[in-house]
């Protein structure tokens, strides 16, 4: 019999204090996979979600805020800008760096029984113009509709919604809803809209979002500059804005403006709306009109455009606006906020893990006394001092083993059976068979952690007085 | 074939004085022979026979077995001479309680460097009465199928010499007689030397050579 083998028996012989040791390993291990499973989706999630776009541009303050709340639909609503800005990236100075750019409207929410939803106006642009993800090979993917179809800037009233808001709130196209004023349960309801089209599944924070005609939008109660603070819509209306905020010295001038000839980068306002009856309205005028954010796609995306872009719009409107690359904010959170968090939870369920291999070390160690007389056995039958060390640490091995193993079929199922619960709260998709490259290290750390482990019991064995076991006294 | 030649073994008691427990100037069992040594306990049986097999040293003297000269050996040539060519059967048959009757025979072969005769062990076992009762573990079997399943494992590597330490002391005497039997008949048929120890007269009347310690004994 391999010494494998004998191990094997020793530890089934055992098997109540083997069973729990391997337990307690195998829930230190499980947690680790669960850690591991989600921070990877989690990087997934965060880096993926901003693909598509190079800039996010947004009121002067927090790029973190700004990027949370324009791409991942959480925090607080970012401060307005004027209208007047948005045009800048259409038809006005910075519109021969831009591919498209897409304005978005943030603050309102759906409120679906339990759940609340982040209501985004926004324009057609962003389902036909963006993509929201770029294949492997380096094709985009595009946005698809599981039904129905992308809204139409001249009907005001009409809404997308992602498959998650669809799935979770029960709506279909041709249904309509209320949005609610403000992030909460207990705005006041807004104008009804009509549900035009589903998304498909895009497993980014859009699945879980309400967007509407940005043209409705701005025409609910309480989303319009009044008359007297509006300005006529020209480069004035921004100056006039940055010296409201920073006084006259500050700001820009209107000779810096370059004449854009080219074709527009983006969608603006119809002469003529529709309401959701089909009546004839006339859209906000563009002086009353804000936006929260603006995504900008850059023309020369595989260059410096968007550098060279966002340092012209961080110059032009220095102190006011920012233009944010989400994919650096993305990756200084994961460096300074999710990868910190997860080196914290490795570490605890590290330390599981050694307490684990503790135990491993204490239910062999306590049981050597009984087995002092079996290893004398064994030696009297000629294994050596060397055999039944390596005896004792392979039963160490075999429970860190068998721990380990569990735990990754724990972890993993787990994550299976937590991932409808958290993809119905966080729209992130869990998927239990993904594996993370660092679980390969997990089983021969747990090898190397089983023989310190059983280093102390195997010791141990070396050193049974073979004659004095066999006789019971010199 | 077991040639053992001033050997000396002592110990010091708590008070610091020397204790000679062996001091054995020659002793001999031929190639096949049955050799019973008797004596009184705490005369040294055990601890001749450990010194035989190697568990323990003796201070000076040789103790040679088939031409090889143990006391010359290091501990761990000494474990696999001992694995290869001594069996030992002792007083408390010491089955391993987590094997099964064939893997207790199998386990005497695990550690002769070797591959385990699975074959063997199954026909050993066969020969002393208990083909029925192979996949059976200690706990299962009875106190003279145990003791059989010890036999089988002392003689499972072919040894030249097997070395029995008291092995009906434990025993009722029904049983006494079946493993006396067994033991001599099967060491017949391997060609096998037994040095059996006993302080029983009973058995030891059954042998043609009895040695009492105390005459090879003169500590």
């Amino acid at each position: 019999m391999s010494y494998w083998k004998i191990a094997l028996r020793n530890t089934l012989d055992r098997r109540l204090a083997s069973a729990l040791t391997a337990l307690s390993m195998a829930l230190g291990v499980a947690a680790m996979i669960c850690v591991l499973v989600v921070h990877a989706v989690a990087v997934r999630q965060f880096s993926q979600d901003a693909q598509g776009y190079h800039l996010i541009v947004g009121r002067k303050g927090s790029d973190l805020q700004l990027v949370l709340n324009t791409v991942f639909h959480i925090g607080q609503t970012p401060q307005l800008m004027p209208y007047a800005l948005y045009r800048e990236f259409t038809d006005g100075r910075f519109a021969e760096l831009v591919e498209v750019a897409v304005p978005y409207c943030l603050g309102d929410s759906f409120v679906a029984g339990e759940r609340l939803y982040r209501v985004v106006g926004t324009t057609p642009d962003l389902f036909d113009k963006i993509p929201y993800r770029t294949n492997d090979d380096g094709t985009p993917r595009n946005y698809a509709f599981r039904s129905g179809r992308n809204f139409k800037t001249e009907n005001c009233f009409e809404a997308v919604i992602g498959s998650m808001v669809a799935s979770q709130a029960g709506l279909k196209v041709g249904d309509h809803f209320n949005p609610t004023h403000g992030i909460g349960f207990s705005g006041d309801k807004h104008e009804e809209f009509e549900v035009v089209g589903i998304l498909e599944p895009t497993e980014t924070a859009n699945d879980r979002a309400v967007f509407v005609n940005l043209e409705g939008f701005l025409l609910l109660d309480g989303h319009a500059l009044t008359a007297k603070k509006a300005e006529p819509l020209s480069m004035n209306s921004v100056i006039a804005w940055i010296h409201e905020i920073t006084g006259p010295s500050a700001g820009i001038s209107p000779s810096s403006q370059t004449k854009y000839t080219g074709p527009l980068k983006g969608t603006i306002p119809p002469k003529i709306g529709h309401d959701a009856t089909g009546a004839e309205i006339t859209p906000l005028p563009e002086v009353q009109r804000e936006v929260s954010a603006i995504l900008v796609r850059v023309a020369d995306q595989f260059g410096v455009g968007a550098t060279v872009l966002s340092s012209k719009i961080n110059k032009d409107f220095s102190g006011l606006t920012q233009a944010v690359a989400p994919a650096g904010v993305v990756t200084r959170l994961l460096e300074q906020i999710v990868g910190p968090v997860q080196l914290i939870l490795l570490v605890l369920t590290v330390l599981i893990i050694i307490v684990a291999a503790i135990g491993i070390l204490v239910s062999i160690y306590n049981s050597m006394n009984e087995r002092s007389h079996d290893i004398a056995v064994m030696r009297a039958l000629g294994a050596s001092r060397v055999a039944v060390m390596l005896i004792v640490l392979f039963e160490s091995i075999l429970i860190a083993l068998a721990g380990g193993l569990l735990g990754i079929l724990l972890g993993h199922g787990l994550v299976g059976l937590a991932a409808p619960y958290i993809e119905a709260q966080a729209g992130v998709r869990l998927n239990p068979l993904e594996f993370d490259p660092w679980e390969l290290i997990v089983v021969p750390a747990l090898i190397a952690l089983a023989a310190i482990a059983g280093l102390m019991p195997a010791l141990t064995a070396y050193r049974t007085d073979v004659a004095k076991q066999l006789s019971g006294s010199r | 074939m077991l040639l053992v030649e001033n050997i000396r073994k002592s110990y010091r008691d708590a008070s610091g004085e020397e204790l000679v427990i062996l001091d054995v100037p020659r002793f001999g069992v031929a190639a096949g022979e049955q050799v019973v040594v008797r004596g009184r306990s705490g005369c040294g049986k055990t601890t001749l026979l450990n010194s035989i097999a190697g568990l323990s040293t003796v201070d000076s003297g040789r103790i040679e077995i088939a031409g090889v000269d143990v006391t010359k050996l290091p501990e761990a040539g000494r474990d696999r001479f001992r694995a290869r060519k001594l069996g030992y059967v002792f007083q408390t048959f010491n089955l391993l309680s987590a094997f099964t009757a064939l893997e207790n025979v199998m386990l005497g072969m695990s550690f002769t460097g070797q591959p385990v005769d699975r074959q063997r062990a199954t026909t050993l076992l066969d020969r002393v009465g208990l083909s029925s009762r192979l996949h059976h573990k200690p706990a299962a079997l009875s106190v003279g199928q145990q003791q059989r399943v010890a036999v089988a494992r002392a003689l499972a590597n072919k040894p030249v010499l097997l070395l029995a330490d008291e092995p009906t002391a434990n025993i009722d005497p029904a049983h006494q007689q079946q493993v006396i039997d067994l033991l001599r008949e099967v060491c017949r048929a391997e060609n096998v030397a037994m040095l059996l120890v006993t302080h029983s007269p009973e058995v030891a009347g059954q042998f043609d050579r009895v040695e009492q310690l105390e005459n090879i004994n003169k500590a």
